[in-house]
């Protein structure tokens, strides 16, 4: 197998996660808390992210749904979930997160919606990047820190 | 990284490696960033999901140096979490530390008014926890 060429992959997958806006730089400091203690930090925390606010987004899904809606409720799942994408640097969702919290102080329950939808679109499209950047990291096997994309 | 300092200051002797540090936050994810953090700055943590869990958690542990808290929880928050320390003649000497991820002045005057050592905003960094420790804990 060709690990250089994997670690390339791996390499370019995430600076085209930074140089998109997917990811900012809260996620260096998840990596600069990687080390042999915690071999496999990075990967644990997003993986926690993600069950997390598929959990929060599923409270969300349900708060919309009801007829009345209440939009403090829903401001504090949404803050729950802005601030897990704040600790991973997930800064496209934590972008859309507030524009839906603003929907929420104006009670603008289209607008919200819209905004959850787009939501769940950086959330998957996210999820989808990061597995596949962690499945080319598992198959290139221990690498030496990777470089910082220019900015 | 914005922090808030408080007029007090109070400190335990001792290695950092035997500190121990209580760390209360709801969010999973935070929960293992902060613990990581303050692993790495060695000190020795509990990491616990709650306010309740956490005054629960002191009742039994008599040796908590420190005690760093996310501002909003459900069912008891941060700040409430601060009084109840502070009201204890058991706990009041432990420091505290807020964090929060929102920004708002008047809560944060508020926790230091209350006696919090620090407010810090999230995403906590390590710099902020290595100052923090440094200057609370030494």
């Amino acid at each position: 197998m060709d690990y250089v060429h994997l670690r390339r992959q791996a390499a370019s997958l995430r600076k085209g996660l930074f140089d998109q806006g997917y990811l900012d730089e809260q996620f260096y400091q998840l990596e600069d808390l990687q080390d042999d203690a915690s071999p496999n930090f990075v990967e644990e925390v997003v993986t926690l992210f993600f069950r997390d606010s598929a959990r929060l987004m599923a409270n969300i899904d349900q708060a919309l749904d009801k007829c009345v809606k209440d939009f403090n409720k829903l401001d504090v799942y949404m803050q729950q979930l802005k601030g897990s994408c704040t600790s991973i640097g997930a800064s496209r969702m934590k972008t859309d997160c507030s524009a839906f919290r603003e929907c929420c102080r104006d009670e603008n329950i289209e607008g919200c919606m819209r905004s959850f939808q787009k939501i769940k679109r950086e959330h998957s499209v996210l999820r989808q990047k990061l597995e596949s950047y962690f499945q080319l990291l598992r198959q290139a096997g221990p690498v030496e820190c990777a470089t910082r994309p220019n900015k | 990284m914005a922090s808030y300092t408080g007029s007090k200051s109070t400190g335990r002797e001792g290695s950092s490696q035997e500190l121990h540090v209580l760390a209360v936050d709801d969010s999973l994810v935070d929960r293992k960033v902060i613990t990581s953090l303050l692993r790495k700055s060695k000190y020795r943590v509990t990491a616990v999901d709650s306010g309740k869990r956490a005054l629960e958690l002191l009742d039994t542990e008599p040796n908590v140096n420190m005690i760093i808290t996310d501002y909003s929880m459900p069912e008891m928050t941060g700040y409430e979490l601060l009084k109840k320390v502070k009201e204890s003649s058991e706990l009041c000497q432990i420091p505290v530390v807020i964090m929060s991820s929102e920004n708002v002045p008047t809560r944060i005057n508020r926790c230091l008014e209350e006696g919090a050592e620090d407010f810090l905003l999230k995403p906590v960094q390590l710099s902020d926890v290595s100052r923090l420790c440094n200057r609370v804990l030494r």
